[in-house]
């Protein structure tokens, strides 16, 4: 018993290290994790697809795909998983994490760019670096899907209208025989600039109390 | 009506007065308005004050009344005053914004401060009593409310609710703190002040305290006046700002709190208790009371569709009767007023009409700038007038224990919060917030408040109260703007909001409700999105109307996005730009991508332009765009988001007239250089169709009155085939069906036709021809819309009629026109 509780701790240790995650933060993810496979090793994707709260929202393949897909776990990998460990798990809620209080430029730049890596890879489904035009109508249909036959009109609609902005701001000097192939993580990067994202984009994980103690510590 | 009292006391001197003021507002407005730059209306103005001036004058000299003038003078006394004042303010600020280099060292508050200054000094030079002019229920009742309401009409809702806990904080105990602070320690410099027993020994705790609870506060219409100027980031502004509104509540129940005891002289705990109560139901009650008027006025709007007209006036008088109510009961009418503005604004927006929105905006800016100019002017005015009495320790104590009670106190809240804030406040912002703690004319108007009998030291209060706003209004005014770009604080980014970045705000919302739930902790997103869902489901249900009332966010977003493009194309009269689904930020470069989609099909026929052409025509654009661009980054509170192109509307016909004629040359050049349109068939070609479509699609049906018109002009330059152009018009009915076979349909059948070009008539078609577009020249200001490079649906439809049969007619008869041939000169590797 003991022995495995050190090793477990070392595990959280490691985790810790790999997500910036505090201690407390992990034992609550960890109880999470436990309860949403029914105290498995590992989630699937039904797990996930059957917390209630997930129904109502509109996104809600696109988002339990994330957890699939292994180019959020911070490796050169592709492709996709079937199942994932409390590793993995971890290591894609970790995108979520709020910044530190004091980050440098280069940090804050940092984090921008693998939060916003994260949400492209979300849009970018085949995985050939660019937002196709049928990539993009999927994420706004998937967006106002809940908004019945209206929605699906207006999709298509939309998604050519910001397609057609993001090139329009992007390569502002096309030749006419020019063909804007798809959204590029560049220019992602480019449309989203004003959006903040690297403050924007998280949420408070339980326990949190413990990461701001410290930075509290550190400006007194 | 305060105007009237006032004025009544002195009703002897009443033509001196209206006299006075002409020749004020005379000599002022030479004085502002040297550069010519004052426009016809505002001499008219001159010329009628100058006949009341002579009329006046003569008046002024007899001595003895002539019963007419005198009794029509009494006749419209408070009316004509009033809209002297008014007329004075909105000249002023007229005349500020003449002068742009001082309007850019010192704000503009400073500089109305200043001509109340001048005003209230001439008054009182002439003699006469200055008229109570912040006469604290004229401030209350009438300037207050439009600027609070235009606040809370257009407050910046989402910011401000994710940072609710931290305006509130530094509202709620922020304000308290100041008070105390800054009154306990005023209470003890007073005390310990030998040298000076006669007037501040006398001074107790509570007055003290009441005079701090006065200056502690945050003043909304100066922190707007300055925030405004200096374009601070939106978190740093909502901060100050939401702070200077909801610190009302706190003010309103301190304020009648120590007035109720200063009398009886002491404090139980039971009162500490009830203040905290009283607080809390001034703070919700106000609320309440402007929530419930914004969900009437919400769902009053539901019903107005057949009476547009009155539309906005339900915003205001639903707003202003919350206010009213509010103050009725001495709850919160600042908070109520916001409550109610903000409630009630995404509901009414979806009722009313577009223009009855535009009237609002326009009627809130205005009445806010109005009676903010007035404000300031009325402080100065009021500065020259006060019985002063100057107290150096109380003075220089009050000023800066307000500095050091700012500071200590943002400073020890950022502590606080910071820690449970996620974005944390930097040293920086924290600075601004301090810095940004301007003090107002409400501290002055209840300073007015005060009773003589009650306070003695109602008049050392006042002047105290007026050096610290000019204090912070003059001193940190001025000086915040250099500050804030010399620590480099970051900036608000002046673009609008594109399509993209809402789809990403609609997809990051669901996103992190997602990545909640599965965390299994209910967070802000978590109840955020319940709030949402309860909103569609219900509220909205009720209180708007028809269809709209189930359309989601991001498909309103769109919708109002692209009625914007199409009345800004309405305006510009179909040209210049390209009718795209588009924001109007992104000026050139909307033309460019609707190119490579379009243009495949059309590349085979179309050859290239010229390097030095395309240059040409793309320099006539930008000029064009950037004055747009221009004047859209010198956007302030009270200059709406104007039609670019309204103004500058002569401007742009001639500049639409060069396009007109550069374009004329293109085309011309083009006549020589067509080769038959082959059918695209490569898979490239395919893809870039699809793309086509899409484009098409997004744009059809602005789209569709310009092709349509392009036709109907081609078909006038070639009018011996009237029936094959009500076939090209069938056909681009469907814009869709246009762009996909814009070389199957058209072309070729002309081209049939035309094939034996050698009969006579076809001279007089060649002459014909060319006396059309010799008269379209001359007429130049005929609407145009394909006037531009990126139109190269248009340019397929013109080469496939026109200019191929001109060619062809032309080569036969070898008469190339003059101006053709400079270009073929030019443009000699394209000759086929």
């Amino acid at each position: 018993m003991g022995a495995s509780q050190t090793r477990s701790e070392s595990v959280y240790q490691e985790l810790m290290d790999k997500t910036g995650f505090s201690l407390e933060q992990i034992k609550n993810l960890k109880k999470r994790f436990l309860h949403l496979s029914g105290n498995e090793e590992t989630i699937s994707r039904e797990n996930l697809d059957a917390i209630p709260a997930l129904a109502n929202n509109p996104i809600r393949k696109q988002i339990i795909e994330a957890f699939f897909d292994k180019r959020n776990q911070r490796s050169s990998e592709v492709g996709h998983l079937e199942e994932i460990g409390f590793e993995q798990f971890v290591m894609v809620m970790s995108h979520f994490r709020p910044p530190a209080l004091r980050t440098s430029v280069e940090e804050r730049e940092v984090m921008r760019k693998e939060k916003l890596q994260f949400l492209f890879n979300m849009h970018d489904t085949d995985n050939d670096g660019v937002i196709t035009l049928v990539e993009y109508r999927k994420v706004v249909e998937e967006l106002l899907s809940k908004s019945g036959a209206i929605g699906h009109e207006a999709a298509r609609a939309i998604a050519d209208a910001a397609m057609l902005e993001v090139a329009s701001t992007n390569v502002p000097d096309m030749a006419p025989d020019d063909f804007y192939e798809g959204i590029t993580f560049e220019h992602f990067e480019q449309i989203l600039k004003g959006l903040e994202m690297e403050s924007r984009m998280h949420i408070r994980f339980l326990d949190v109390d413990t990461s701001t103690m410290r930075c509290g510590k550190s400006t007194s | 009506m305060p105007l009237r009292t006032g004025s009544a006391g002195f009703g002897r001197s009443l033509p001196e007065r209206g006299l006075l003021l002409l020749v004020v507002l005379v000599v002022l407005e030479g004085f502002f308005l040297p550069h010519g730059a004052a426009s016809s209306p505002d001499v008219s103005h001159q010329e009628n004050l100058d006949n009341h001036r002579e009329a006046d004058v003569g008046h002024n000299f007899t001595k003895k009344a002539f019963p007419v003038l005198s009794l029509d003078y009494h006749h419209i006394q408070t009316p004509f005053e009033i809209s002297l004042w008014v007329l004075l303010a909105s000249l002023m600020k007229l005349g500020f914004h003449l002068i742009p280099r001082l309007s850019g060292i010192v704000p503009e508050s400073c500089l109305l401060i200043v001509v109340g200054l001048l005003v209230g000094g001439l008054i009182k030079l002439a003699g006469e009593e200055v008229p109570p002019v912040l006469d604290s229920r004229l401030f209350f009742q009438c300037l207050l409310p439009p600027i609070i309401l235009d606040a809370g009409y257009f407050l910046p809702i989402r910011p401000f609710m994710e940072n609710l806990g931290t305006i509130l904080m530094f509202a709620v105990v922020g304000t308290l703190w100041n008070a105390f602070f800054i009154g306990g320690l005023l209470y003890a410099v007073c005390q310990i002040q030998p040298a000076n027993p006669s007037d501040l020994h006398q001074l107790e705790l509570l007055p003290c305290l009441l005079f701090a609870s006065i200056i502690s506060a945050v003043d909304p219409v100066a922190v707007l006046a300055v925030f405004e100027e200096i374009h601070i980031n939106e978190l740093l502004h909502i901060l100050v700002f939401g702070e200077s509104l909801l610190n009302d509540a706190v003010t309103v129940v301190l304020y009648h709190l120590f007035e109720e005891y200063a009398g009886v002289g002491t404090v139980t705990v039971m009162d500490c208790f009830l203040g905290v109560i009283s607080f809390l139901v001034v703070a919700l009650g106000g609320v309440l009371v402007g929530a419930i008027y914004g969900i009437l006025s919400a769902f009053t709007s539901r019903f107005t569709s057949h009476t547009r007209v009155i539309e906005p006036l339900f915003v205001f008088v639903y707003s202003y009767m919350a206010y009213l109510s509010a103050e009725m009961f001495h709850l919160s009418g600042i908070m109520a007023l916001i409550a109610c503005g903000a409630v009630m604004r995404p509901y009414v927006e979806a009722n009313i009409s577009h223009k009855s929105h535009t009237t609002i905006k326009y009627f809130l800016k205005m009445w806010s700038s109005v009676s903010e100019t007035l404000i300031f002017i009325f402080l100065g005015v009021a500065t020259v007038d006060g019985p002063h009495s100057w107290n150096w320790t109380f003075v220089t104590v009050t000023v800066i224990l307000c500095l050091v009670a700012r500071v200590m106190g943002v400073v020890g809240l950022t502590f606080v919060i910071n820690k449970f804030r996620i974005v944390k406040l930097t040293t920086k912002d924290q600075f601004i917030i301090a810095y940004g703690g301007l003090r107002g004319a409400i501290a002055f108007s209840l300073g007015f408040l005060l009773k003589k009998e009650h306070f003695p030291m109602r008049e050392m209060f006042l002047t105290a109260i007026i050096t610290v706003i000019f204090f912070t209004v003059f001193v940190q005014g001025m000086t915040i703007k250099p500050l804030v770009e010399l620590l480099a604080v970051k900036k608000k980014q002046e673009a609008k909001r594109s399509i993209n970045e809402e789809i990403h705000t609609q997809f990051l919302d669901h996103l992190l409700t997602g990545i909640e739930d599965i965390c299994g902790h209910y967070g802000h997103h978590h109840w955020k999105d319940k709030l949402n869902r309860f909103n569609k489901k219900y509220v909205k249900k009720c209180l708007i109307a028809g269809e709209r009332s189930k359309e989601p966010q991001l498909i309103a977003f769109y919708h109002k996005m692209e009625m914007k493009q199409a009345i800004e194309l309405v305006a510009s009269g179909g040209g210049v730009k390209l009718p795209s689904a588009m924001p109007s930020t992104v000026s050139m470069q909307n033309i460019q991508p609707k190119k490579p989609p379009i243009a495949k099909s059309a590349e085979r026929a179309l050859p290239q332009l010229t390097r030095g052409r395309e240059e040409e025509i793309r320099k006539i654009l930008r000029s064009n765009l950037q004055r747009t661009r221009q004047r859209l980054r010198s956007y302030n509170r009270h200059t709406l988001v104007v039609d670019p192109y309204e103004d500058g509307f002569n401007e742009l016909l001639i500049k639409k007239q060069k396009m007109i004629d550069l374009e004329k040359k293109i085309k011309e050049m083009n006549n020589y250089l067509t080769v038959p349109a082959a059918p695209p068939d490569s898979p490239t070609m395919c893809r870039a169709r699809l793309a086509q479509v899409n484009a098409s699609v997004s744009v059809s049906a602005k789209c569709r009155h310009s092709i349509s018109t392009a036709i109907l002009l081609s078909g006038r330059d070639t009018d011996f085939k009237p029936a094959q152009q009500q076939k090209g018009n069938r056909i681009c009915e469907d814009p869709q069906a246009y762009s996909m076979k814009p070389a199957s349909g058209n072309v070729p059948s002309i081209q049939v036709d035309l094939a034996s070009p050698q009969s006579p008539e076809s001279v007089n078609v060649i002459d014909e021809f060319r006396r059309a577009n010799r008269e379209e020249d001359d007429q130049g200001l005929v609407m145009r819309p394909r006037h531009r490079p990126g139109g190269p649906n248009k340019k397929t439809e013109e080469e496939g009629d026109t200019a191929k049969d001109q060619q062809k007619l032309m080569r036969c008869l070898s008469d190339p026109g003059p101006s053709a041939e400079d270009d073929e000169d030019e443009d000699e590797p394209f000759l086929p």
